[in-house]
Parts: structure tokens; sequence; C-alpha cells
């Protein structure tokens, strides 16, 4: 197999939001910077984010970035870092005018500033009445925000290296001991097959989420969770990865997103008997209330039999929204209903179904995108994250809608800053012997697999329906401990996989394989991370120990892997100004 | 229902050439294109390769000719098409295998036209101010997902090599006629060559291939009309 050898000062793997803008924030600061992406990168899932990003500009009505810190916290349901809150809040307007002065076509009032929005679980907070916080273009803005990011990138000269897929991270020794630094990354040339070192003074994860391990997801195909799996088997935490988010609105069965964007214009909810059942969950905030509060109502209304016509699902119903604002605001979703649906929602209501959409948890880091090992935080050199596949932890438990799009911009670009500063002053640290030799075993051992017996394809539904089924919005202990085994079965099965596909070109056969892989891996941090919390907070939510505890988890888990096993350890959480309190909308 | 599915297959390292094969898919009228082809590589055959990524028609991976059109995979439904359904590479580019093709062309064609916004003055603080008419100005053309679906269904571009196509035109009509950009002139330039916005024939086929449906001969024809005018109006009365 050959191998081919690259050196950067810094390399991003993965070119959504968080990727490019950390990748234009080092073009910028003259540092040589390579970002690897499996997918070009205007493929990338920031392209799908629809509704808006949250931030405080008050062009609306008015706004302060410390309401917008206080309700990203009381959303988190108190497990978000309160002092990494605050740098994101306050940082979000300044990234949105970044975004505007780079070119991003916001919306725009009638006096020619930037259009906001309407949100879940962003309010005045004197009034406790939503708030037009989220900066929007039309139902696309992370269109715009990847089309942007992506245009002044090429301005810049940004190298990219398209369609390279992450196969391992390279340290120079064990992650928890005091000296390691990260020095690389090996990756598999898609389209050739070719092996690539890339050593590298800094590296940034920027790889996106795992909602692949669900089989109901608005996530795409290739959101197989390839960064977190990667650092974790190297020794590094994932942190807080029992919080998942299921979004109310996905399209019934196919899991394709509605925007929050709908609701935040005024759409209704309503079950079977044509009630707007949110009254009950949340009488104030109505459709309006944080996600996990609207999906775990949706699961409630649909077990007590009140689903439309005794089904699995509800109804997103527009029909009273002004056909204007269907058109400019929201025609994306509006497409995608008749599209997939068959369904004109000017006419009848749209069959819906929570989805799996957002992993709070990921690779821990401080609010400089360093990763960091332990419950000290201590740095491990080289090495940093940002965007879904890290956790800072500005969503604790649950994140609010817009504050994705608003995470990936501002600890993208505080990962370049800090990247840039280290890369000017350190040097190489040598890569390992034989960097690329446990990526080769790897790949030759799923290529020569003569005895194989399962395809990729069977293992994977299988984790999915196991996770969907057992591990989604409404847990118990019992149900979790069934998953976890059902998905270390999976785990011995996939030792036994069989590829089709032999051939180096463009092997999707080895490609999904390996992409299965880390789906395994997240999946099962996951469930016993899960099956560990013996509460509920946020999105995870245990039917068998249904009240927050916060004397005993107020705090911050750190999973590790250890053989076979995994091993948890724990973080305090960071509370300045906002002490928790009962959640109520 | 069982669902005829014929693909141009190739394999650089066994095929000299591309051939048919066809698979016999359990499918509902109601699946996606993407859906078949994901079953087909599950159940029946994992060599098969082809791109995708979000599933709903926003990413613009999966570009491909379906029944001799050029559409999404995942925007086209079993039940729209007639059978057997016909699935080939897209056109004009070299194949890597099966439905993959090189797309590096593509994108160098769309670098050429300057495909970023260009305002060396200093920003205000806040946010420059656009008002709602200039930023209608440029909308259609801000919703391109790059997919290559017009560009390579277009019969000048098929023949002219040096041709930018209908994707390079929308993404200049983009920054055009945004009132924010400084760059006009120069882009136009490039567009009032040889290979630009005149050797358009108005076929329509990229506007009937577009998953997004930008009206692109719109686009070209305002790009023209700004180079032959001399000068690009951003005034609102004028759209």
């Amino acid at each position: 197999m050959q191998v081919v050898r690259h050196r950067y000062d810094a390399v991003i793997v993965g070119a959504g939001g968080a990727g490019l803008m950390a990748a234009l924030h080092l073009a910028q600061a003259g540092i040589p910077t390579a970002v690897l992406s499996k997918l070009y990168p205007t493929r990338s899932h920031t392209g799908t984010a629809q509704g808006g990003i949250g931030a405080a500009l008050g062009n609306m009505e008015e706004d302060h970035w410390e309401w917008h810190a206080f309700d990203t916290i009381k959303g988190s349901d108190y497990l978000a870092d309160q002092d990494a809150v605050e740098i994101m809040c306050r940082e979000a307007i300044d990234c949105v005018y970044f975004l505007e002065h780079m070119g991003l076509p916001f919306d725009r009032t009638p006096e020619g500033k930037i259009m906001q929005r309407r949100f879940g679980g962003h309010t005045n907070n004197r009034t406790g009445e939503p708030v037009r916080r989220a900066c929007h273009a039309a139902d696309r803005t992370g269109h715009m925000i990847l089309q942007t990011l992506y245009q002044q990138c090429i301005r810049y000269g940004v190298q990219f290296f398209n369609e390279f897929f992450l196969t391992d991270l390279l340290l120079t020794g064990d992650p928890l001991e005091t000296g390691t630094r990260c020095c690389g990354v090996v990756a598999l040339e898609m389209q050739t097959g070719v092996l690539h070192v890339f050593h590298a003074k800094a590296v940034l994860f920027a790889t996106g989420g795992f909602g692949r391990i669900y089989k109901v997801t608005s996530n795409a195909h290739t959101l197989t969770g390839d960064g977190c799996a990667v650092a974790w088997r190297r020794g590094i935490p994932l942190e807080d990865m029992e919080f998942y988010q299921f979004h109310p609105t996905g399209i019934y069965k196919l899991g394709v997103l509605l925007s929050e964007a709908a609701r935040g214009e005024g759409a209704y909810l309503l079950n079977g008997l044509g009630e707007r059942f949110m009254a009950r969950y949340a009488p104030k905030l109505m459709e309006l209330a944080p996600r996990d509060l609207v999906s775990r109502a949706m699961y409630l209304e649909i077990r007590e039999g009140r689903g439309v016509n005794g089904k699995d699902y509800l109804h997103l119903d527009v029909r009273h929204l002004p056909k204007e604002v269907l058109e400019k605001k929201l025609p994306d979703i509006t497409e995608f209903a008749r599209i997939y649906l068959g369904v004109d929602p000017e006419k009848e209501p749209v069959p819906v179904q929570p989805t799996a959409h957002y992993a709070m948890g990921g690779i821990p880091t401080n609010v400089d995108g360093q990763v960091v090992v332990d419950e000290k935080n201590t740095p491990l050199v080289g090495f940093y994250a940002a965007g879904e596949c890290a956790c800072v932890s500005v969503h604790g438990a649950n994140r609010l809608g817009t504050n994705s799009l608003v995470d990936i911009l501002v600890f993208g670009r505080r990962a370049a800053l800090h990247m840039a500063r280290f890369c000017r002053d350190a040097d190489f640290a040598p890569l390992p012997e034989n960097p690329e030799a446990e990526t080769m075993e790897h790949i030759n051992r799923l290529l020569n697999n003569n005895d194989g017996r399962w395809r990729v394809g069977k293992i994977r539904r299988e984790l999915q329906e196991v996770m969907m089924d057992k591990a989604s919005v409404l847990r118990t202990g019992d149900e979790l401990r069934e998953c976890l085994d059902k998905v270390r079965d999976l785990k011995a099965q996939y030792a036994q996989v069989r590829l089709d596909d032999r051939h180096s070109a463009f092997n999707l056969d080895l490609i999904e394989a390996l992409e299965l892989g880390y789906l395994l891996d997240c999946a099962e941090a996951l469930v016993a991370s899960a099956l560990n919390r013996t509460e509920s907070r946020g999105a995870h939510y245990r039917e068998d120990f249904p009240k927050r505890d916060d004397a005993n988890w107020l705090k911050h888990t750190l999973a590790y892997r250890k053989g076979d096993d995994i091993v948890f350890r724990y973080k305090p959480v960071v509370i300045t100004k906002y002490p928790p309190q009962e959640r109520k909308y | 229902m069982e669902v005829i599915v014929r693909i141009l297959r190739f394999d650089p390292e066994k095929d000299g050439k591309p051939h048919w094969q066809e698979f016999r898919v359990d499918a509902e009228p109601n699946d996606r294109v993407l859906d078949l082809l994901h079953i087909i590589r599950d159940e029946h055959d994992g060599t098969l390769a082809f791109r995708r990524s979000c599933g709903h028609g926003i990413c613009g991976s999966d570009a491909m000719v379906i029944n001799g059109k050029n559409r999404l995979a995942c925007k086209t439904l079993v039940k729209d098409l007639r059978q057997p359904i016909t699935i080939e590479p897209l056109r004009g580019f070299r194949v890597i295998k099966d439905l993959v093709v090189d797309m590096e062309p593509f994108f160098a064609k769309y670098r050429r036209v300057m495909p970023y916004l260009i305002n060396d003055e200093p920003p205000p603080e806040k946010e420059r101010y656009q008002s709602p008419e200039e930023r209608e100005r440029f909308d259609d053309t801000t919703k391109c997902i790059l997919c290559a679906c017009c560009t390579t269904g277009c019969p000048v571009f098929w023949v002219n090599g040096e041709f930018l196509g209908p994707a390079a035109f929308v993404a200049a009509h983009r920054f055009v006629f945004d009132s924010r950009d400084r760059a006009a002139a120069e882009r136009l330039q490039i567009l009032a060559e040889y290979g630009g916005v005149f050797n358009c024939h108005m076929a329509f086929n990229c506007v009937d291939a577009c998953p997004r449906g930008i009206n692109v001969t719109k686009a070209i024809l305002e790009l023209r009309q700004a180079i032959l005018a001399g000068s690009v109006s951003l005034s609102p009365k004028e759209r």
C-alpha cells in the first residue's frame, strides 16, 4: 500500500462550519494549513442548518448577550459550563458581523439591518416571552454560512484535501501522561486508496456528529462520529455522551428536518385530537419550549394513544400562516413536505416525529478549543476540537436551537487563534515510527477477511434499530442494559464483517465499514454513559430516575476506553452567576 | 414492489469500458432513487460506488443521470420514474468509479469567476446595511448547491472545453448583483471573454435540470445585459 507524507503547521479535519471558520482564520494569520474532508467541503452538514444563528444584536427589539447566556444555561438544564456560555454568547455578536462582512446574505429589516426571528427557548429575560434573536437567511442559513466560509477560504488560498477519510490520530505517547503531544493524522485518499500521513504542529478535529447511530435522524449519511471514535481509541475521554438531542419535527419515518423556524414563525404542533398539546407541558412558551421538552411531550402523547390515527406521529400545522411567510421565509421546508410526503403544507398538516439530531457530548475541550483529557482540564498539547464533535461544554444536557451555529463559529475561531499562536512558537514534535502501520493493518484485515460472515449494512441496521428503540428519548436502566449488550454483540459481529469490494478506487464498501466501526464506538460510549447516569436532566430522561439530582449529578461524565471496558470519571460544572433552579417554561 | 434498476458500472481496476448491470430491487413507490442505491449496496452488491451525504437535496453530492436526465438521487422518487430506471454518472467528467466522477474541473471553473465577496473598504463596527430590495436582487442565485446538474446537462459544455458553464455563471451573478461587492467589473470582464456568457446558446437545459429551481437563463441574461451596459446598476427600480 502506497503512503504519501505531508507537513503542515496546522491540519484541520472536517470542512463544515467549525473547520472552515478555523481554516479561514489560520489562513488570514498566515499559518500553513491543510483541510482534510471526506466530502467536498460544500457537502458538509452545516449546509443543512435551516433556522438561524442566535446572537443578541437587538435589531428587532431589546436583547442582551447576558439574556442569551441565561437562556442557554437554563436550556442546558444547568449542565453547561457557564464561563464558556458567557464567552459564546458575547462573541456570537461579533461572529455574525464577521460573516456579514465576509458576504453572508442575511435577510434584512426594512432599514437594512440583519433580520432576526424567534426560536425555541430564546426569551426576553424580563417578561419570559420569546425574543427575536435568530439571524437568518430564509431557511437556508447553514447553506449560506458554509458557502460564505468556503468562498472566502478559496480567496485566501486554503489548501484542501477533498475526499480524504480520517483513520488515525498521531500522538507522541499516552494522552494522559504529561509531555505527550499530538503530531498529526493518517487519512485514506478515497479516490485512489492511497494512505497519507500528515505531520503537524497542531491538529483540529471538526468532524461533526454521529446521528447515524439512530434509525430516524436528520443527520447526513456521512455523520458517523469519525473524530470522536478516533480520539477515543487513542485514550482520550468522551464527555457527556449520554446527552443526545432529538429534534421535535422530523418528517415522519424519514427524519428529514422541518426547521424550528416554522414554529418560530408561528406553526402549531397538534396531536391526533387536534389539540395544541404543548399547553400541558410548557404553557408559556408552548411550541417554542426547548427541544428536550417538546420531543419528550411528543413521545408521551404518542404513548398515551394521542398520536395521529393512533400512530406514532403528530402534526405540524402551518395552514394559518400567511402564504408569503411560507414562500419567503420557509421555502425549503415547504418543498421537503411536498416532495417526500406528497403533503402540501398550505392545505394539510404535516406528519412529524422526533428525529435524532445533535450530540451535546463529544471530545472535551476548554474555551480555546484545546482538547482536555481529565477532570483538571489538562490540555493535550497540539490537539484541538470544535463544533459538534467537541464538548466545551456550552450545551450541557440540551442545546437550544441556533446555538450549534453559534458554537461552530465562536469556537472554530477561538481554536484557530490559539492554534496560530501555538504554531508560531512550537516546533514539530517527532512522528511515531511507522505512523501508518495501525491504519494499514486495520484496512488489510477488513479487505482480506475471507471468512467474514456479516455485511456492513446488516450490522448498521441492527445498531440503528436498537438505539432508536432503547436509547432515544425515554430511557430505563433495563432497556439501556439490553441495548449495551446488543451493541457489544454487534461489535463482536463487526470483527467478522465481510466486504464485497477489495479494490482501491473509491471503495465505498471499505469506507462504510470503517464508519460502522466508528458508529459502534460512539453508540457504546453513549449507552454506557446513559446507563451510568441515574438521574434525568435535559435530553437524558430516565423513567426509573425521573428527577434531576443536583446533589449527586451536577457534574460532567468523562468516559474512557480501557481495553474492552469503559471507565468513568467526573468533572465539576463551572457555575459563575446563574445558580441551578427548577426549569419551567 | 419490484423495481428494475439498470446502472452503468465502471471499475478502473477491472473494466476496460463501462457496462450496464441490472438489479431487481424490492422497494416502495415513495422511496428515493438514493434508497434504491443503498438497498443495492446493502443487499445485492457492496462494490457499487456513488456519492451521497445529506439525503434531502441540500448538499449536492448525488447528482447523476437518471432516466436520461440530470437529477439528485435523493430528490427523485421511484413513483415518478418509468421502469426500468437507468442510472449513469454525470456526463463530461472522467469517471473514477461507477457513479463517481472527477468534479475537480467543475470546481476549477467555479473558482475562475472569483466566487467570493470582494470589498476591501474597512467594514463598519456592526453590519453593512443592505435594503431588502438589494438583498432580493441576487436571492435566486444564492440557492446554488454546486451539484453540477446544470453544467453537465449543457450542450455547449459538452463541446466547448473553455465554456465556464451555468454553475459558474450563477456563482458570478450572486456576487455581481450584491450591493456590498466591489469586483463586479473584474468578474464581468471574465464573463465577457471566450467561454463566458455570450457562448451560451439558450438551450434552457440548465433551468430544466436545476434541482433548486434557479432561473439560470435569467441570471445569464442579466449578466449579459450588465456587460453590454458597461456597468452594473444596483438601483432597485431597475429590477
